[in-house]
């Protein structure tokens, strides 16, 4: 394949993770713009902070000192960026892998759970998905409660599961695991479902006149047809998993992964911690999209340029 | 009819004409039937067709929009069923010749799998009734070959233009080689040019294979240009008002239509098409 077709099917994947030269520049222009805003907004909310303390100081100050005095509080209400950056280096690069403060450990721990979950959630949202279109039964009686499953807030059933499953012997990564995957079997369920069904009846007919099975006409039309609805949903669950596990780290007062880090510097004021974590688990988020974006963009490859 | 397919005595068109004994029915339909149960009042689509078609046949069935023919045509390949009468293919019920696939069906649209390339299009049939993969791709070859697209086995639908997708789907029909191709308005949604095209180059592969056809059009010339008998439907529901042989010489081409013959033979498929109308 010559690098112009590449480049082609490159512009044609519509993907959120195209980093071409057209796609840099507009991504770096909007980070500047929320930089500015949030330095601007860390100035306003530590403010009246910072002036109690000159003020309790006696000394007098000038602005210079007092903006510099609401970007490196130790603990702000609002974080500047450089201080969640410092933070981030100094808890992935700075510390030993296995050390307790370490944002790499805590973002594996983490990580592992939301990446069992997400196979978890994925295996249940395909089964679902190819017994709702292949049994009408099913398809009456197991919508209303996928659909109704989303509607209970996972912050309040979360504990609940943590608690059951401990009862159990379930401790760990097994019910954090539980709840991503009660979480991101949604959108592949859902997509799947419109995706088996995405054969027009007369590609259906097509199968039906070589008198192909049901698993033929499975294999070779409703799953390829489905890759389209599959990756989106796909990316939607693999985001959706890191909440889960993060949200199934806090009512158990976990000892390690982001959702402790979250918890800990909540309780002793931390906020730069809690930062920290919140902008590891966005990397990981885009990360693993990322990845699942290049997977796509094989199948792409292998399907002739369109998915 | 070409010498390749002459010694099979059956399908020359000499026979068409005059209908001889040897030839064996493939459809035959008594009495057929077909009532749709959908909504509120049943729709007759299809009332008391009786037809043989026989090997090596050319037949068109052409009617007015929504008068059965695209339904006739879907009772024979078993994706409706007959409400009432007979219909065997090939001496079996119709389900029967669907699971021993005796029949390429080809729809209004060419129904290729996008995903597909063009060639692995072709041999989606080959796959599902477990061909090896040299014979997939040696068929599948000489089918494009067949239809003029060897050289785009290795392109997408979506590459393709309207006419060139539904010679793919042609290939596909005819690449596991059956008794009888179903063909259901294949070429309606082309421009005229395409179509004459494509006409020219249906009425070779007929006999250069000498397979089976049933054709449904609506449009006369269509039907004449290709047909050895043009069986004539009235409006819902589908009856059979005629059936006319046509006995045009065997190389004819574009220029044919407008020879007496073919004016003549249109002529009387316009006037029993008109018949049908005076009855409601």
């Amino acid at each position: 394949m010559t690098d112009d077709t590449l480049a082609t099917a490159a512009i044609r994947l519509s993907s959120p993770l195209r980093f071409g030269a057209s796609t840099v520049l507009p991504v770096m222009a909007v980070g500047m713009v929320l930089l500015v805003i949030w330095y601007l907004a860390a100035i306003a909310l530590n403010g009246p902070r910072v002036t109690e303390a000159l003020n309790r100081g006696g000394q007098p100050y000038d602005n210079a000192t007092f903006i510099a005095a609401t970007w490196a509080m130790e603990r702000p209400v609002l974080p500047a960026p450089h201080q969640i950056a410092l933070e981030l280096w100094n808890t992935t690069i700075d510390k030993p892998v296995d050390s307790k403060r370490s944002l790499v450990f805590h973002g594996a721990v983490t990580l592992s759970a939301a990446l069992a979950g997400f196979v978890l959630g994925t295996v249940l949202g395909i089964v679902l998905a190819i017994g709702i279109v292949h049994v009408t039964t099913l398809d009456r009686s197991l919508m209303p409660w996928i659909v109704a499953s989303q509607t209970v807030p996972i912050l309040a059933i979360a504990p609940m599961i943590v608690v059951v499953l401990g009862n159990i012997g379930l401790t760990g990564l097994v019910p954090k695991a539980i709840i991503s995957a009660y979480l991101s079997f949604f959108p592949v369920a859902l997509g799947m479902v419109k995706g088996l069904r995405a054969p027009d009846p007369l590609q259906l007919d097509l199968m039906r006149t070589y008198s192909a099975t049901r698993t033929q006409t499975f294999n070779k039309l409703r799953w390829p047809a489905a890759m389209s609805f599959l990756f989106p949903g796909l990316k939607v669950a693999v985001a959706l998993s890191l909440v889960g596990a993060i949200i199934a780290e806090l009512p158990t007062g976990a000892q390690s992964g982001l959702g402790s880090r979250l918890l800990s510097g909540s309780y002793y004021g931390q906020t730069v911690q809690i930062w920290a974590a919140l902008v590891m688990a966005a990397i990981l988020a885009v990360t693993a999209i990322g990845v699942l974006s290049l997977i796509e963009r094989g199948v792409v490859m292998a399907r002739g340029g369109r998915l | 009819m070409t010498p390749s397919a002459a010694p099979s005595t059956l399908g020359t068109r000499q026979h068409a004409a005059s209908p001889s004994p040897k030839r064996t029915p493939v459809v035959e339909a008594t009495d057929l039937g077909l009532v749709f149960q959908s909504g509120k009042q049943p729709i007759t689509a299809l009332s008391a067709v009786n037809l043989t078609i026989r090997r090596g046949d050319f037949v068109s069935l052409i009617g007015p929009s929504g008068c059965g023919k695209t339904t006739l045509l879907r009772a024979i390949a078993d994706l409706v069923k007959p409400t009432s009468g007979m219909l065997r293919i090939n001496g079996s019920t119709a389900e029967q010749a669907r699971l021993d696939r005796c029949y390429g069906y080809v729809f209004q649209a060419p129904a290729l799998y996008p995903w597909r390339s063009i060639e692995r299009n072709v041999m989606l049939p080959l796959e599902i009734m477990g061909k090896s993969r040299p014979e997939r791709l040696e068929r599948a070859q000489r089918y494009l070959a067949l239809v003029g697209l060897e050289s785009f086995g290795g392109k997408f639908p979506w590459q393709l233009s309207g006419g060139m997708q539904q010679r793919a789907s042609i290939a596909r029909a005819l690449s596991f080689e059956p008794d009888l191709l179903l063909m259901d308005e294949p070429f309606g949604a082309l421009d005229e040019i395409t179509r004459d095209n494509l006409n020219v180059h249906l009425l070779r592969l007929w006999a250069k294979t000498g397979i089976t056809v049933i054709f449904v059009t609506h449009s006369i010339p269509e039907a004449v240009f290709l047909s050895s008998r043009i069986v004539v439907m009235s409006p819902r529901p589908g009856r059979i008002l005629e059936v006319i042989d046509s006995d045009l010489p065997p190389d004819r081409d574009l220029d044919s239509r407008e020879t007496p013959e073919f004016l003549a033979i249109a002529h009387r498929v316009r006037v029993a098409l008109r018949a049908g109308h005076s009855y409601d």
